[in-house]
C-alpha cells in the first residue's frame, strides 16, 4: 500500500526554548500539541490518532494521553527508533490514515536533556535483558565514540578529512545565524571547528550537535481535511525505514540503514536525488550527514567529504541546502533526538516559511532523513518525501 | 606528546543466561567464540542460534586470540578517559567491540595486529581486551 498522496503534513510547531528548567516534560509535550495543533487550525477534539517515542514521560503513548485528555483516539502508536522515531511515526500515520483507521494524527517529541545535564560523552543504560550488553557495556561505549569510530574508518576508506568533516557545522553556522530561536547563532569556521576541543577522535565539540531542551509537534491528516485548511499544503509522497546492525559480527561501518530507507522512499516518490530541492539531513555529529548524503545517493559512497565541502550544503551558495534552521549542530537537538525539528523545517521550506535569507526559492520537492540510536552498533533510518501541493 | 592507557574502572557485564561460559573462558585467559555446526559460520556476540542460518545446532571454540583493528577511537572526555575503544577483526571473521590497552594511545591505527589481553571488571569478571603486537601497518 502506498502513502503517496495519502496524507499531509497541516500543522507543524517548534518549541521557542531551548532550556527549560522549569518546564517539566508533559508540559514541553503539551506545549508543542498544542502550538502545532493551532498551527493546523484544528482542535483538540479533531484529534484521533497519537504517537509518541522513549522521550514521552513513560516512554509510551499512555501518560501523555491522560494529561493532554486525549479521548478520541482510534489508533496509537509508541514506536521507538530514538532520534528518527517520529519520521517513522509520520510514515505509520500516513498509513493507518490511507488505511481508513484515523482522520487527524499528533506527534510529538519533548524532553529537557540541557537542564538535566545530559552530555554525549555519559554511558546510557538502555535496558535491561539486552544480549548485547556484556558484550559491549565494559568498553565504555557512548554516543560520542560510537559515532568516531565510523568517522575515522571512513576517512581510512576514502581520505576524508577533519576540513571536510568541519564544512558540515560551517553551513549550519551559516544557516542558525538567521534563526533567532538557535542555540548557537556565531558563525563558525573550519579553523574554529578544528582548534574546538578533541572529544573522541576524530571528532571534535563542534563536530557534535548542542543538547537542548525544548520539542516539537506534528499534525498529520488525511487530504480532504488538508483542502479545507488554510495552511499551505504538504503533501506525503514517499518513505522509508531500516534498522542496521552488527551482521552477526560481519560488521561495516561505511554506510547507514539510509541506504536502505532512502531508496525506498524515492521509489514509491517517483522522484531521485537530484530533484531534491531541500533536505533535512539528521545532523548529531558532522559525519552522521555525510554517511547520510551518499547513502541517500547525493553523491557516490566515498565522496561526501568532497560533497560536503567548500559551502555546498549553504542555502543561496551550494547545491544542496541541508538543515537551514541550524539543525542539531546549531539550533536545536531536543530529548537528544532531532527528527521532528528536521520534519518542521521541511514543512518551513515547503511552505516558503523559512527564514527569508536561507528560504530555497519555489521549494516543492523536499526529504527529511533521520537515525536513531548510534551507527557504531545498533540503530534505525527512517527518510521522508513531502512536495508542495 | 604520547596519551599512555590508564587503568579505568570497568563496568561488571551484565549477564544474561547463557553468558556464563564465555566469561568463565575469560577467566582462564580464553577468548571464546560461538561457531555454527549447520553452515560452519562463526558468530559474535554469541548467541543461543545462528544469526546466520537460524540453526540452534551452535557451540563454543576458542578464538586464537589475534586480530587486526577495523577501527577505533580516543576517547578524551568523560569517565574513564583517556581509553581507546575500537572494533578488532578476529582471525576467525567475527568482529568485535574492545578496547585496546598497554599502548600509546596515538599510536594506534587501523590495519594494526592485536592480541588479546584481559583486564578485570570491578567485580572481578575476565573481559577480553587488545593490545598491539607490531607498530602500526599502513
Amino acid at each position: 500500500m502506498t502513502i503517496r498522496g495519502k496524507a499531509y503534513i497541516v500543522g507543524a510547531y517548534e518549541h521557542p526554548l531551548r532550556k527549560a528548567p522549569d518546564h517539566s516534560v508533559a508540559q514541553l509535550h503539551a506545549d508543542v500539541a498544542r502550538g502545532a495543533i493551532e498551527d493546523a487550525g484544528l482542535s483538540r477534539d479533531d484529534i484521533d490518532a497519537y504517537f509518541c517515542a522513549g522521550d514521552a514521560p513513560g516512554t509510551n503513548v499512555w501518560s501523555m494521553a491522560n494529561y493532554l485528555n486525549l479521548n478520541r483516539l482510534k489508533h496509537i502508536d509508541s514506536t521507538d527508533m530514538g532520534g528518527c522515531s517520529y519520521l517513522i511515526h509520520i510514515a505509520h500515520a500516513a498509513e493507518a490514515i490511507a488505511a481508513g483507521k484515523c482522520n487527524v494524527a499528533l506527534i510529538t517529541l519533548a524532553g529537557r536533556p540541557n537542564s538535566e545535564g545530559i552530555s554525549g560523552t555519559q554511558v546510557r543504560v538502555r535496558g535491561v535483558n539486552l544480549p548485547d550488553s556484556p558484550y559491549e557495556m565494559p568498553y565504555n561505549p557512548v554516543t560520542l565514540n560510537l559515532y568516531a569510530m565510523c568517522a575515522m574508518r571512513h576517512m581510512h576508506d576514502y581520505g576524508t578529512t577533519n576540513e571536510q568533516l568541519a564544512w558540515v557545522k560551517v553551513a549550519a553556522s551559516h544557516h542558525a545565524q538567521h534563526n533567532r530561536h538557535a542555540m548557537l547563532r556565531d558563525l563558525v569556521t573550519v579553523e574554529q571547528v578544528l582548534a574546538s576541543p578533541m572529544i573522541s577522535d576524530p571528532l571534535h565539540r563542534l563536530d557534535s550537535c548542542v543538547v537542548s531542551d525544548g520539542g516539537g509537534a506534528v499534525i498529520v491528516a488525511r487530504p480532504e481535511i488538508a483542502r479545507a485548511l488554510k495552511r499551505p499544503r504538504v503533501k506525503l509522497i514517499g518513505r522509508g525505514e531500516s534498522t542496521k546492525h552488527q551482521m552477526g559480527g560481519r560488521i561495516d561501518l561505511s554506510y547507514t540503514g539510509a541506504a536502505w530507507s532512502g531508496p525506498r522512499a524515492f521509489e514509491e516518490a517517483g522522484v531521485k536525488p537530484s530533484d531534491i530541492q531541500y533536505a533535512s539531513i539528521y545532523d548529531s555529529f558532522t559525519i552522521t550527514v555525510l554517511l547520510q548524503l551518499e547513502d541517500l545517493g547525493f553523491c557516490k559512497k566515498g565522496e561526501g567529504g568532497s560533497f560536503v565541502a567548500d559551502g555546498n550544503l549553504i542555502s543561496g551558495v551550494g547545491k544542496l541546502p541541508i538543515n537551514t534552521d541550524g539543525g542539531g549542530l546549531c539550533n536545536n537537538h531536543p530529548a537528544n533526538r532531532g527528527g521532528i525539528t528536521k520534519i518542521i523545517e521541511a514543512v518551513r521550506q515547503l511552505r516558503g516559511e523559512a527564514q527569508p535569507q536561507v528560504q530555497v526559492p519555489n521549494c516543492a520537492l523536499a526529504l527529511a532523513t533521520g537515525i536513531g540510536g548510534a551507527i557504531g552498533h545498533r540503530h534505525g533510518a527512517a527518510t521522508l518525501i513531502m512536495e508542495r501541493e | 606528546m604520547p596519551t599512555p592507557s590508564q587503568d579505568r574502572k570497568i563496568s561488571d557485564p551484565a549477564m544474561n543466561p547463557g553468558d556464563e561460559p564465555y566469561f568463565a573462558a575469560a577467566a582462564e585467559g580464553r577468548l571464546m567464540l560461538k561457531t555454527c555446526a549447520a553452515c560452519h559460520e562463526t558468530h559474535h556476540y554469541p548467541r543461543s542460534l545462528c544469526p546466520f542460518c537460524w540453526s540452534s545446532n551452535v557451540t563454543w571454540i576458542e578464538a586464537n586470540g589475534s586480530g587486526v583493528i577495523y577501527t577505533f577511537s580516543i576517547t578524551r572526555r568523560g569517565a574513564g578517559a583517556p581509553y581507546c575503544i575500537a572494533y578488532v577483526t578476529l582471525d576467525e571473521g567475527p568482529t568485535m567491540l574492545t578496547n585496546v590497552v598497554d599502548v600509546d594511545l596515538d599510536s594506534v591505527r587501523i590495519g594494526q595486529r592485536v592480541q588479546v589481553v584481559f583486564r578485570k571488571s570491578e567485580g572481578g569478571v575476565s573481559i577480553p581486551m587488545f593490545t598491539p603486537t607490531l607498530a602500526a601497518q599502513p
